[in-house]
Parts: structure tokens; C-alpha cells; sequence
């Protein structure tokens, strides 16, 4: 009886959880491609790097295993912490004066919508087209002595040109540069953004007396506040891993610039010139977990007001 | 209603703000001065670069014809390879970057499976992970293999793109419901055959994004086959160019005549993106707000 009762519902269980079975593959088999690459390109290397890490090959006594001396060597290493200090100071610079270019010009074309105002835009946002290293040469042929405007320019006035390929100035040189790559890209975004805000909102806020400055600070940024995280969360990671300007740069600012001027330079120093494939992994690594711990932490911080991470 | 009172209700819908669109203009000629620059000194042999002329303005003779024939010659005419070679690394490391990332972002967003939330979880945190950061351990890696110095080892890094799928997991998850994929399973349409005569048509706008997105990010790239490539003829463009300056910085007497070449060489590397920008903008324009967008 009881054989003859169950055996439909069994048979019902069993084939619910076949298709959910089915279905479960079939979505393992969309992500399986991606996922390959992932744990080729990704998780290998740096399990790979954090193994090499552990190690010190030595002219006498071949190689050894250190556990973490070459991380505390990095962590006491004027060099790695000199990197890690400037791209930190460029960061605190560079990140609210992008943001500050890019919300600034994304509004205004958010009001003003002339011809000129979308030519504008899309003129603003052309740098991004420009690879960092033409964007970098571009500058320095503008910075340089031999072939800018700058000296000429100045010059009308009596003046002397200002040199920002010069040890004082390089860090203005490389903030005006990143600025001019990438406060588009920002911009475009936080457009987008702006464009996609009910403007029956304005009207509302008009009607009860606001002005467009009220306006702007008490709807438009706090509505676009998630875009304006994701923008911050782009620049920090950018930053944090600065390369290629100054790696271009180093030849035409002959001496402001040095092999150790950035985390990542070093470490590419350490890698290539000197072959020192274990330092250079340990700084790789740990300039990976420094970037993560600071952007996670970022994260978990505007959590509330962000949409990339809730 | 007559016309003068027709005028005053139209007038403060459209003001112009005058103000705002000067600023706006010198902020255009701030954006667009390197590229003037380039365009200006492209045309100059070395006599007129260094010759004390205006920075920004014309010599007296216009070399753009000389200085591409000395561009497109010089070492055998191996400009013209470096541009090749980054239109190949950017295309096929885009497209693959890109198919990946699709079918990825459908499987997130679309399926329920075991170990989903977990894997999506690592996902956002490796979009946290610096991409350079992986350069040098991938290197190692990669010459364990000996496949650095080959264009795999360019290829194979630029198809990770976590933010690509990301961006497409987001998309699909509002773009298509979950009701119209029923439909077309009732109808007996198999789940591959669902992916793509329904919902990829529907993803068309993200799809392009993310294209384009990696193609930049592909075409752009500089620390990822400077690491991997020692062979000059696997060179992109902006490798090729890196070094060529190097070069030049580095004897300052000898180097003059190349300088003509690496400013005309800069102004003919960025011409491609910059079309593909221009011709591109009806898609790019709202795709680039996917990810910002809740």
C-alpha cells in the first residue's frame, strides 16, 4: 500500500531535482569558460607569486625558504615604502581633484544643453580613446624645454617657463596628466548618471522654492552618490597601481624620476633588470593586498550609500 | 497668446547659460591641446622641431609626407607591424575578453546553481585586485611554460575581465525576465538555443560596452607585453613607441631626426581609437552607465 502511495511522489522528487540538476550544470557550463581563465590568470599567479614570495635565491646558498623575510624586508624597505608613500600622497591629491573636474563639468552639461555643450562632452571624454603612454608623451613633449609652448608661452609675460619635468614639479606634471586621461571617463559616467534622475524631482523642488544650487546639492549628488563611489573605487584602484606615466616619463625628465618612483616600477625593477624573481613577487603581492585592504575597506565604509557591493 | 508673451514663456526654459559654455570652451581647448600639439609637430622635419619656431603653430614647410614615408620605413617599416599587432592583441583578446564575460554575466544572473553566491562573491573581490599587480607573477608563470615572448602571452591575461562581468550580470538580471525564457522553455527551445536567439539580442547594448571597454583597455595597454615580450617585431604600438623614445631621450644629439617620427607615430596611434570613439558614441554613451546605475 504504502509502496503503490509514495512511488508517484518520488517519482515527482526525483525528476524536480533532475531538471534542477540539469539547470544547475547548464549554469555552471555558461560560467565554466570564464571561470578556467579566472583560475588560470588570476588565482595561479598569485598563488604562484605568494609561493615564489616565501623564498630568497642568493648568489651564495642558492635558494631558501624565508617564510615572510622578503615581506618584512619590503615593509623596511625605503624604497618599497617611498612608493608606497608617494602613490598614497598622489592619491589624497589626484582623486578629489578628478572628481571634483568631473562633477563639476557632468553637471553643467547636465543643465546646459546646447550643441556646443555635446561637443564639449564628447571632447572632454576624447583623452580616454589615448593610450596612458601617448597620453604621457604628449605631456612631456608639452613640459619639455626643447619643444613646449610652456617657455614661450610664459615668456610674453617675462616670465620663466615652469618645468614639470623637474624634480620639484613632476608631481604636478603626472597629477595634470592622469587628471587629463581620465576626469572624462569619470565625467561620462557621472553623466549618464545625472540623465537617468526623474526630472519631475526638479520640478517639485523648483515649485516648493529651491534654487539650482539647492538643487544640486540637496538631489542631484546624493541621487548619484552609488556612481560617484564606483568612479572613486576606478581611481583608487588606478592610482594605487601607477605605471605607465611615470615609467614614460622617466627618460625625458632625465633624473626626477626614479627606477623606484612607484610600488609597481620597483617591483618591475626588482623582476627585469635585476631578476630577482622573489622580491618582485613579494612586492607584486603585497602591493595587491595593500590596493584590496584599502579599496574593501573603502567599500565596507560607504557600503550604505554604494550599490556595487550590497 | 500673443508673440511677445509666447517669448518671455519660452525664455527661461532655455536659458544658454553663456557663462557656463565659455568655461566650457576653455576647458575643450585644455582637453585638446596635446592633441594639437601632436597634430602641429607631426608636420615639422627636425630642423622645424628644434629650430626655435612657435610650439604650437606651423613651420613654414609641412612634412607630413616626409616624416610618414621616414615613419612607415624606418627599421624596416616596422611601425606599421606594431599597429597590427595591437589591432590583433586588442581585437582578439577584446572579443574573447568580451564572449567570456557574456556568457558569464547570463550564467550569474540567470541560474540558480550550487556555489553561485560564493563565486560571485570571489568575483567582486577580484575586481578589486590591481590587474598590474598580476604582471610579474604571471611572467614567472607564463616562463615556466615558455610561452612569454609569444603573443599568447598577451593574449591569454587581457581575456580576464572581471568587471566585464560584472557589468553583463547586471544587465541581463534587469534587461531580460525570467518569464520570457519560461515561455521559450515551454515551447521546448533548449537552454543554448534560449541564450542565443532570446536574451542575447536583448543584451546588445551591454555587449558592445564591454567590447569596447576591453578593446581600450587591450589597445592601451602598456606594463602587460612590456613584461612579456622582449621579441621588437611582437611589439604593440605602444611598446614600440616607449622604446623608440627611450632611444631617442637617451643620445640627445643622435636622436633628433627620430623625435619627427615618435610625434608623428603618437598622432597616428591614437587616430583608430579615436574614429572608433566618434562612430561609436550612440552605444557607449548610455552602456558606459551599467555599472552605476541602481
Amino acid at each position: 500500500m504504502t509502496t503503490q502511495l509514495a512511488r508517484p511522489i518520488v517519482d515527482r522528487h526525483t525528476s524536480a531535482r533532475r531538471a534542477a540538476r540539469r539547470r544547475s550544470i547548464t549554469g555552471w557550463s555558461f560560467v565554466a569558460p570564464f571561470a578556467i581563465v579566472f583560475i588560470a590568470m588570476l588565482v595561479a599567479p598569485l598563488l604562484y607569486a605568494l609561493y615564489l614570495s616565501l623564498f630568497q635565491t642568493k648568489m651564495i646558498g642558492g635558494t631558501q625558504f624565508v617564510l615572510l623575510g622578503n615581506y618584512f624586508k619590503a615593509f623596511t624597505d625605503p624604497s618599497f615604502l617611498d612608493g608606497i608613500w608617494f602613490v598614497a600622497r598622489f592619491s589624497l591629491v589626484l582623486i578629489p581633484l578628478q572628481m571634483a573636474v568631473s562633477l563639476g563639468v557632468a553637471l553643467i552639461l547636465d543643465l546646459v544643453t546646447t550643441k556646443f555643450a555635446r561637443f564639449s562632452r564628447l571632447m572632454i571624454f576624447l583623452p580616454y580613446a589615448i593610450p596612458a603612454v601617448i597620453g604621457a608623451l604628449m605631456w612631456g613633449f608639452l613640459y619639455s624645454k626643447s619643444f613646449g609652448p610652456l617657455a614661450e608661452l610664459f615668456g610674453v609675460f617675462g616670465l620663466a617657463g615652469p618645468d614639470f619635468l623637474s624634480r620639484d614639479l613632476i608631481f604636478f606634471g603626472l597629477l595634470n596628466i592622469v587628471t587629463w586621461q581620465w576626469a572624462g571617463y569619470y565625467m561620462i559616467i557621472l553623466f549618464a548618471a545625472l540623465q537617468g534622475v526623474d526630472p519631475t524631482l526638479y520640478e517639485a523642488a523648483r515649485i516648493d522654492g529651491a534654487n539650482q544650487w539647492q538643487i544640486v546639492w540637496r538631489i542631484k549628488i546624493p541621487l548619484i552618490a552609488p556612481a560617484l563611489v564606483l568612479i572613486l573605487v576606478f581611481a583608487l584602484i588606478g592610482t594605487l597601481q601607477f605605471f605607465n606615466e611615470p615609467q614614460i616619463l622617466r627618460y625625458l625628465a632625465a633624473g626626477s624620476i626614479s627606477a623606484d618612483f612607484t610600488p609597481n616600477m620597483y617591483a618591475y625593477q626588482q623582476a627585469f633588470a635585476l631578476a630577482n624573481y622573489n622580491y618582485g613577487s613579494a612586492i607584486s603581492f603585497a602591493l595587491g593586498a595593500v590596493v584590496f585592504v584599502f579599496v574593501y575597506l573603502f567599500m565596507f565604509i560607504t557600503r550604505k550609500r554604494g550599490s556595487f557591493l550590497s | 497668446m500673443t508673440a511677445s508673451a509666447l517669448r518671455t514663456q519660452r525664455r527661461p526654459r532655455r536659458p544658454r547659460y553663456i557663462a557656463l559654455q565659455v568655461l566650457l570652451g576653455f576647458l575643450v581647448v585644455y582637453f585638446l591641446v596635446p592633441f594639437w600639439w601632436v597634430i602641429v609637430n607631426g608636420s615639422k622635419s627636425a630642423a622645424g622641431l628644434f629650430g626655435g619656431g612657435s610650439a604650437l603653430w606651423f613651420a613654414d614647410t609641412i612634412n607630413y609626407l616626409s616624416n610618414f614615408g621616414e615613419l612607415f620605413t624606418y627599421q624596416d617599416g616596422i611601425y606599421a607591424r606594431w599597429l597590427l599587432n595591437s589591432a590583433m592583441y586588442a581585437f582578439v583578446g577584446g572579443i574573447g575578453a568580451t564572449v567570456l564575460a557574456v556568457a558569464a554575466g547570463y550564467g550569474f544572473a540567470k541560474y540558480q546553481f550550487g556555489g553561485r553566491r560564493a563565486s560571485f562573491a570571489i568575483l567582486l573581490g577580484s575586481v578589486m585586485v590591481p590587474t598590474t599587480a598580476l604582471v610579474i607573477p604571471t611572467f614567472i608563470l607564463f616562463s615556466q611554460f615558455g610561452i612569454t615572448n609569444t603573443i599568447w602571452a598577451v593574449i591569454l591575461p587581457t581575456l580576464l575581465n572581471p568587471f566585464g562581468v560584472y557589468l553583463m550580470h547586471v544587465y541581463t538580471r534587469d534587461a531580460v525576465p525570467d518569464e520570457l525564457l519560461d515561455a521559450a522553455r515551454v515551447d521546448g527551445a533548449g537552454e543554448f538555443r534560449i541564450f542565443y536567439q532570446v536574451a542575447l539580442p536583448m543584451l546588445r547594448p551591454a555587449i558592445v560596452t564591454v567590447l569596447l571597454l576591453s578593446v581600450v583597455s587591450s589597445w592601451n595597454n602598456y606594463f602587460l607585453p612590456l613584461a612579456m615580450l622582449s621579441d621588437n617585431r611582437l611589439y604593440p604600438v605602444t611598446v614600440g613607441i616607449g622604446l623608440w623614445q627611450g632611444i631617442a631621450s637617451a643620445n640627445n644629439s643622435g636622436g633628433t631626426s627620430l623625435w619627427s617620427i615618435i610625434i608623428l607615430g603618437s598622432l597616428v596611434s591614437v587616430i583608430p581609437l579615436v574614429i572608433a570613439f566618434l562612430s561609436l558614441q550612440r552605444y557607449w554613451q548610455g552602456g558606459l552607465s551599467i555599472g552605476s546605475l541602481k
